[in-house]
């Protein structure tokens, strides 16, 4: 009798970003830099067309990557590969599923295919990342079938206030719903717009039920511990390596500063002598439709 | 009264907090581990599942390889979980790996598949009593081949082999870490007990 094996599970899915937690999760756009990647420890890396301020210099519609490049840098490196596609863009996703990527992100980086409605991901045995603002936003994304969520940040920027924001803003919505009478909670649930189940959860766990890894600005080992000790699961570091003066070694050091956090001694040492990192924008002299983390909710 | 055992889960990357909640569960303490000094006085130590690549590196930038191989080799039980697994081996098929080098095992990674092939199946083990045990395997390693001296734990049906021993080294090709059924757990304080 052939074995029975489950497969594409929500534990098989959240399991994997389990797998990820205390790592970084480099973009990269070609074999090479993906091999810098996986030889700086980023436990899984993002294949990308473009990293995300090239993508805001560069304007127009921005699609899934080209599949030839997603598959050359799966063949690259030994490592977990995550690729983009754009929201509520399902067949994207059935593309990217099928070349056997690790994980989906459904994100706000890429151009918007669908303004109402994500990707029903309980359809997928891949699992997905998405990106949330805030708690009601996070658990939406999950009843969807979201297996990960993280910050949206405001990708491509080099600043890091928005993904400071938005951690606070979730930690401070899971505080607020853990200190709820039960009698309160279906009003929480509708003001958050969120799924009542889930925001049970929320209160039994103390924490999102699902990884969530702060993402969208982070730029240098400092950025990188400052999510940390604000609660992240791990980070996302888009533009902030290959658009930086020593990928390698900025890489590496963001790898080391995840680990070790909570350890203002280590991260003076790796701190140093970095290099230039990447020049970045302030978010607050961005026009408002040039802003990647208000293109969903 | 008997002293309350200390179990170090390194702590570089990957699911160290799981296990973490599920030795406290079963009343041991638990220190996590990133330093070599973390590791004084542990009675035992979890490597956990994660990115083995990643693992491997932290431990050599942070000088963990020499101090833990020393304290496995006289005696301390020390527990793989798929990444640790990997870590534990004396052969690995990927090069880009540098492991422990302790185990007599020779270990393929991924070697399931991507993802997509991430499974979970009902296994037997006399490790852990008749129970089946519904094992979660995530982008994992198989045990290819084994020394002598290793005694196997449990295979898949098709005889893969998920699960061994070496007196007082432990791999589990799986994640304990994930599961509600903590008998792996309960299965690995007993060798530090005896």
């Amino acid at each position: 009798m052939a074995e029975h094996k489950n497969t594409g599970t929500m534990q098989l899915k959240s399991g994997l970003a389990q797998m990820l937690k205390g790592g970084v999760i480099m973009d990269v756009v070609n074999e090479d830099q993906a091999k810098i990647a996986e030889e700086a420890g980023a436990c899984s890396i993002m294949a990308l067309e473009r990293v995300p301020a090239d993508i805001r210099a560069a304007g127009g519609v921005a699609r899934m990557a080209d599949p030839e490049k997603v598959t050359e840098i799966m063949q690259a490196v030994s490592i977990p590969v995550m690729a983009k596609c754009r929201i509520g863009h399902f067949v994207e996703a059935q593309i990217l599923e099928s070349l056997g990527v690790d994980y989906i992100d459904e994100s706000e980086v890429l151009t918007l295919a669908d303004e109402d409605f994500h990707i029903n991901k309980h359809n997928f045995k891949v699992p997905f990342v998405c990106g949330a603002k805030n708690l009601g936003e996070a658990l939406r994304r999950i009843g969807e079938g979201a297996a990960m969520i993280r910050t949206k940040g405001e990708p491509g920027t080099g600043d890091v206030v928005e993904a400071v924001r938005h951690m606070r803003r979730i930690n401070q919505e899971i505080n607020w719903i853990k200190n709820l009478n039960e009698d309160e909670f279906m009003a929480a649930a509708k003001e958050l717009a969120a799924p009542y189940s889930l925001l049970l959860e929320v209160r039994k766990l103390g924490r999102l039920p699902v990884v969530n890894f702060a993402a969208g600005g982070i730029a240098t080992p400092a950025d990188a511990a400052l999510m940390m000790q604000l609660g992240a699961d791990g980070v996302f570091v888009g533009s902030g390596i290959f658009k930086s003066g020593n990928p390698l070694e900025r890489a590496k050091a963001i790898v080391k500063a995840v680990t070790h956090y909570k350890e203002p001694d280590i991260l003076a040492e790796i701190s140093k002598n970095l290099g230039e990192p990447m020049s970045g924008l302030d978010v607050k002299k961005l026009a408002d439709t040039d802003l990647m983390s208000e293109r969903s909710s | 009264m008997t002293k309350q055992i200390t179990i170090g889960v390194l702590a570089l990357q990957g699911a160290f907090i799981e296990h973490i909640g599920i030795l406290q569960n079963l009343g041991a303490a638990t220190r996590e581990i990133r330093l070599p000094e973390d590791l004084e006085g542990i009675d035992g130590l979890i490597i956990p599942g994660g990115e083995s690549t990643t693992i491997s590196k932290l431990m050599q930038d942070y000088s963990l390889i020499t101090p833990i191989k020393k304290m496995a080799k006289s005696g301390l039980p020390v527990w793989g979980t798929c990444a640790g697994l990997i870590l534990l081996a004396k052969k690995i098929d990927n090069q880009i790996v540098t492991s422990l080098d302790l185990m007599d095992i020779e270990v393929t990674r991924n070697a399931f598949g991507r993802q997509k092939e991430s499974f979970s199946t009902g296994l037997s083990s006399h490790a852990i009593g008749d129970k089946q045990y519904e094992a979660v395997f995530i982008r994992a390693p198989l045990i290819s081949d084994t020394g002598k001296k290793v005694e196997v734990l449990a295979k898949l049906e098709d005889g893969t082999i998920v699960a061994a021993r070496e007196n007082n080294l432990l791999v589990t090709s799986f994640h304990p870490e994930l599961t509600l059924d903590h008998r792996w757990h309960q299965y690995f304080l007993s060798m530090i007990n005896k």
